[in-house]
């Protein structure tokens, strides 16, 4: 078993989510996070899931949520070099002498304290997961009240860009139309 | 000039060349029935559930390679639809439906007859779409055909919102349809076609897989040049029967689970599996771990997803078959294969041993009636079975001529399929004959639709065969559950006298003797025409793979032993 961090573009209509996760049910594929937000292109929105599963499990995700027709591309970002990125908002109960134990905490693991209330105090944190894991833990210490976290978004590292047609090359510019697809469908 | 949301319906279908609609009225989707008056060349045929319109239009599209359409009205009208749509869906047929839906200013109130159907048959179709602007109308008919025969075809739903089948806008209907979501059929990778095309070349034992890509495909003729340029066997699931003819020497008829042992003999033995545009459903693989033990294999499939998902595969070629087929023909070289025909032959020959109709008795057996169905038509009808043991007797026993010549509901196998799709079947074929072959347990859940063949005036022929029992369900009893027989016994009525009621003429047959009148009887008459067969009660399908076992682990035709009987000679079963 391994986790595996998917990207798909799809069109902006309605019912299209309740179609990837009616997808997801049915075929009985481990979904661990779905996160969902505009892409670079009006109209299409650009997901991240992450499968928790074996090669064909990932494998069957792909190719099922490629036929959907609403979906215009599916591509499977566990091989590439990528930056993976999972947002946090934290509510911690601190009071008294804790609090400055929690800042300094916050500020070793460039964390932000976004809300400040007497006795707790909300902290954001982004990165990979495994330093959100690690800060939650710390955390827990002081005792967590409130947790919210997005899941995995994911985007490739280098210099080209993958987009909803496909791979764009660096030569690529904006509405000039001088741009080749290596992987276009 | 401007139309309503109602009118555009039928405009649309004109466009797309369609001319009968298999539908039942409702509430929501009166404007549009309503309109139809002003399309006279646009033929409704009243059905009596709305399960039976998809049926039917399912049958149209598989004999005649068009998309089936149904209309109807919300709630009810549209979750009647839903076995129908489902039946469709796993067997890849076109079709699309039309419900109506409460107005748009209802949407989500649980106004009267209001359902969430475009969540409810989600998982059902291929696609659907909920219109609740004019103006999107006509863009979605298209796409909603355009999807449901492209690519691997499927049902498609539109649910049309009643004040959008009222208010008017001008119609234009667009000229090409654009969905960057829709994969269509690549080109043939050359690579690949290779790579397959080495392994064939090389292989000693290769064997063909055909399914129902080949009928949808269109795909006979190419597969007929790669087999006999090469000389590889073919195997058929059920939905692939008739890609080639049965009598061609290299047909093996069908595999799988009530395959013949000598088929199946062939699958576990081949060095070099072909599949094409087939899925490796466990009714064809059996027992996945064991399933063609000593094979490399190559999948010819348009749906990329079904590679490698039950069956690794060692070489996919993606795309239409009809034109993978094509394209890997120069690099096939042409073969004889002597040793490899010998002993599929031989195997042949020890099946035959056990073919039960060869035998002299007396009794009346389903398989005799397929055989008689063959005879009396010549093979020249569509056959279009239900559900259950005479399902598979046909399969077995009658010898397909043709692609599309049978029409059976395979991946649901939904059992009332047969007489609403042979209804579509014969008004997509209105010069061809067409038999429903079904079981008294099937012929019941759908029976009325004798309304419709009387009403709509087609003449379709029905067999029934009535063992008095739900017989495949019975079978497994009598095999897996110690013989204890729940739920099976199935009564049925007088089905002459029920025919007769509705002005349909019937016999009923239950000696040997008169099957073949009674058939040739039939196929005379000019309107539809029902017959009951009278079949001997506990026989079984064989041979048959049992649930868990490999493909040639079979339970066999017991060999015919004759013994002397009350009524003279009788195998014994
Ligand atoms: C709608 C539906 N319900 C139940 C079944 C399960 N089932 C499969 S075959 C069968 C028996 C069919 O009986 P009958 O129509 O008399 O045909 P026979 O097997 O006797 O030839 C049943 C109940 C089914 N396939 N479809
Ligand atoms: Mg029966």
């Amino acid at each position: 078993m391994m986790k595996h961090t998917v990207v798909a573009w799809m069109e902006d209509k309605p019912g299209v989510l309740n179609r990837v996760s009616s997808l997801f049910r049915r075929r009985n594929f481990n979904i661990e996070s779905l996160t969902v937000g505009h892409s670079e292109t009006p109209g299409i929105s650009r997901m991240t899931f992450v499968v928790d599963g074996d090669e064909h499990m990932v494998d069957q995700a792909v190719k099922q949520l490629d036929k959907l027709v609403n979906i215009t591309r599916v591509e499977n970002f566990t091989a590439r070099p990528a930056v993976i990125r999972e947002l946090a908002l934290i509510r911690v109960s601190a009071a008294g002498s804790e609090r400055s134990e929690v800042v300094q905490l916050t500020d070793i693991y460039r964390a932000r304290i976004v809300d400040v209330a007497l006795d707790s105090l909300v902290v954001e944190i982004t990165g990979p997961e495994s330093r959100i894991n690690s800060f939650i833990n710390l955390m827990s210490n002081f005792g967590i009240t409130e947790m919210v976290r997005t899941g995995r978004i994911a985007m490739t590292r280098g210099v080209g860009s993958v987009t909803h047609t496909g791979e764009v090359s660096p030569g690529w510019r904006p509405g000039t139309n001088q741009w080749t697809l290596s992987n276009g469908k | 000039m401007k139309l309503t949301g109602a009118q555009i319906v039928w405009e649309c279908l004109r466009k797309e060349g369609v001319d009968v609609i298999f539908g039942f009225p409702g509430g929501a989707i009166m404007p549009t029935h309503d309109a139809l008056l002003q399309y006279p060349e646009i033929r409704h045929y009243l059905v009596r559930h709305e399960q039976n319109a998809a049926h039917a239009a399912d049958g149209y599209a598989r004999s005649t390679g068009k998309v089936g359409v149904t209309i109807s009205t919300s709630g009810p009208g549209a979750t009647n639809l839903v076995t129908g749509l489902a039946t469709a869906m796993m067997d890849s047929s076109p079709i699309v439906s039309f419900t109506g839906q409460v107005p748009t200013t209802l949407l989500g109130n649980d106004a009267f007859q209001e359902t969430d159907v475009t969540g409810v048959t989600l998982p059902v179709t291929k696609h659907n779409y909920l219109v609740t602007d004019v103006k999107d109308l006509a863009q979605t008919i298209a796409e909603a055909f355009y999807i449901a025969r492209s690519g691997r075809p499927g049902p498609v739903l539109i649910d049309l919102c009643k004040d959008v089948q009222l208010s008017e806008t001008t119609f234009e209907y667009p000229e090409d349809v654009r969905l960057p979501g829709l994969h269509l059929s690549p080109v043939p990778d050359s690579d690949a076609l290779a790579a397959a095309a080495e392994l064939i070349n090389e292989a000693e034992r290769p064997l063909i897989l055909a399914g129902h890509g080949v009928v949808l495909g269109n795909a006979s003729q190419e597969l007929l040049a790669l087999i006999e340029k090469a000389e590889i066997p073919v195997v058929n699931t059920l939905l692939g029967l008739g890609c080639i003819p049965h009598q061609h020497p290299l047909c093996l008829g069908m595999g799988g689970m009530h395959g013949e042992f000598c088929t199946n003999q062939a699958i576990q033995e081949c060095d070099v599996l072909i599949g094409i545009g087939m899925r490796f459903d466990d009714r064809i693989t059996g027992r996945l771990d064991e399933f063609a033990p000593t094979a490399r294999v190559i999948h010819f499939e348009l749906d990329e997803a079904e590679i490698g998902k039950n069956v690794p595969v060692d070489v996919p070629v993606i795309g239409d078959c009809k034109d993978t087929l094509a394209a890997i023909l120069p690099y096939v070289e042409e073969q004889r294969r002597p040793q490899w025909m010998d002993t599929i032959r031989a195997w042949q020959a020890e099946t035959a041993k056990r073919e039960i109709t060869e035998l002299e008795f007396e009794d009346l057996i389903p398989p005799y009636v397929m055989q008689q169905l063959y005879e009396t038509t010549e093979g020249n009808c569509f056959v279009v079975s239900d559900v259950g043991q005479h399902q598979m007797w046909e399969a077995q026993y009658f010898p397909h001529q043709r692609p599309r010549q049978l029409i059976t509901s395979g991946g649901l196998g939904t059992m009332g399929y047969g007489v609403p799709a042979a209804i579509g079947a014969k008004v997509g074929n209105p010069d061809a004959l067409v038999w429903a072959v079904v079981g008294d347990g099937g012929f019941q859940m759908t029976m009325e639709e004798l309304g419709t063949i009387m009403q709509e005036r087609v003449p379709v022929k029905i067999a029934i065969v009535n063992n008095g029992f739900l017989g495949m369900v019975r079978q497994w009893q009598q095999l897996f559950f110690d013989k204890r027989y729940v739920g099976t016994p199935i009564m049925s009525p007088d089905y002459v006298k029920l025919a007769s009621a509705y002005g349909i003429p019937a016999i009923s047959v239950s000696e040997r003797s008169d099957v073949s009148d009674a058939f040739t009887e039939a196929n005379s008459a000019d309107g539809p025409f029902l017959i009951e067969f009278k079949v001997k009660e506990e026989v079984n399908v064989y041979p048959m793979v049992a649930p868990g076992a490999a493909v040639d682990q079979m339970i066999r035709r017991p060999e015919p032993r004759v013994v002397q009987g009350r009524r003279g000679t009788q195998p014994s079963w």
